[in-house]
């Protein structure tokens, strides 16, 4: 058949879309001569010519996608699609959830740019909880194991995930990831992502919560710069506040600028080095799992 | 720079499709990105050229329709666009919690033949 717009030969009985097999070579433009997409046929089937045979046949299934897709326009055929193109994700990301509300786990997915201090706080939140919330890590990162080092002088089981070249992690990995950590007792997931304040924005894991980091080192208007990850924070920390006076940071700025953004986000200061501020953001923690255990783990 | 990875799963979707609808080229993608998706339209444009060499989408017409983010005010009962991204109703000026569009990455359609 024609392989610009599927039509018959020019000067052929109109017939359906994908209707010729016979390999012929004629490099037409798209044209417009209004062939047919009726699937009557005047002519007997049964005594047909070869072509004719296929043309039957190959009807039909135009009729079907027709039906099943969409309309034509001109030569070509729409498909209706309207999917998500993280449908994948998002799927895996869902069982995820389910895994994760089964269990009765809190899960934070804590993301910022690279050195906002997210390893530093969360091996200290992890010290500070001991007990009270027992605490599992997976990390994130394109290379090294660092991290995962630094992060079991807290004690806390840790699963490293290297994502090679990939900017973010994705609800796969960190099914992966689970499979390695023994969550016996753990009341709380942390999910430390890559150090990046774009990409993961648009990856749903499964948690419970995103905390999106932002060291006074950065600046009043870091959430301005980086809306989408910002607007869907639940839980934003400033953090390194003990360098706020040496960086001259305005606290009301950034206050400002996050309500305006991202107002559904609660805020907290801390210092994982002198712990101001952390032990509100622990007892917030400790409140956040208390509402997921009380969740129905049906969803209901 | 995940624009290129967003891309291979859009594309992905597009060859599914057109396989199952036993099409032999794909002329056009038609593609929904919200203002706060965290995806930049040129960039997967880019991304599109690279990746579709080659296959049966490779020159196809890459139609980004922008979905600009909109927030619900619940006191001024109306939605609005959000100005610089603020979920700030222009009429009350209160902020809004309630994102109603926005953050859509959707493969909408595909013309084949």
């Amino acid at each position: 058949m024609c392989q610009e717009c599927g039509c018959g030969l020019p000067g052929e009985k109109p017939v359906g879309i994908s209707a010729h097999h016979h390999d012929h070579d004629h490099g037409h433009p798209h044209h417009d001569h209004g062939h047919g997409h009726s699937h009557s046929h005047p002519h007997s089937h049964g005594e047909g010519e070869h072509q004719y045979t296929h043309s039957h046949s190959h009807s039909h299934e135009h009729g079907e996608h027709d039906h099943a897709h969409g309309d034509t326009i001109g030569q070509h055929r729409v498909l209706e699609v309207r999917q998500a193109i993280l449908e994948k994700n998002d799927r895996l990301a869902e069982r995820n959830r389910g895994f994760f509300h089964a269990r009765g786990l809190l899960v934070l997915n804590v993301l910022s740019s690279p050195g906002s201090g997210k390893t530093t706080l969360i091996r200290e939140t992890v010290r500070r909880l001991g007990q009270r919330l027992k605490t599992a890590v997976v990390v994130g990162d394109l290379a090294t194991d660092n991290d995962a080092q630094r992060l079991r002088e807290s004690g806390a089981p840790v699963v490293q995930i290297n994502t090679g070249t990939v900017c973010h992690l994705e609800a796969g990995m960190v099914a992966r990831a689970l499979k390695e950590l023994d969550l016996n007792g753990v009341q709380l997931l942390i999910i430390e992502n890559v150090g990046n304040l774009v990409c993961p924005a648009s990856y749903d894991l499964g948690e419970d919560s995103r905390v999106v980091l932002l060291s006074v080192t950065e600046g009043e208007d870091k959430p301005l710069k980086y809306p989408p990850m910002f607007q869907s924070a639940g839980v934003a920390v400033v953090s390194k506040i003990d360098l706020a006076a040496a960086c001259d940071f305005n606290r009301e700025t950034v206050a400002t600028n996050l309500r305006r953004l991202a107002p559904r986000a609660q805020m907290f200061e801390v210092s994982a080095k002198t712990g101001q501020g952390m032990d509100a953001w622990c007892e917030f923690l400790i409140q956040q799992h208390q509402a997921v255990k009380a969740r129905d783990p049906l969803g209901a | 720079m995940h624009e290129l990875s967003i891309m291979q799963s859009a594309l992905d979707q597009v060859l599914d499709q057109a396989r199952q609808a036993g099409a032999a080229r794909v002329h056009a993608i038609r593609l929904r990105i919200g203002a706060l998706s965290g995806v930049v339209p040129d960039a997967l444009r880019f991304a599109f050229e690279a990746l579709a060499d080659g296959t049966p989408a490779q020159g196809a017409q890459l139609v980004i329709e922008d979905v600009p983010a909109r927030f619900w005010c619940a006191a001024c009962h109306q939605e609005f666009e959000a100005a610089r991204m603020f979920a700030e109703c222009p009429g009350c000026h209160r902020p809004s919690t309630e994102l109603r569009a926005g953050r859509e990455m959707e493969l909408t359609s595909l013309e084949v033949d």
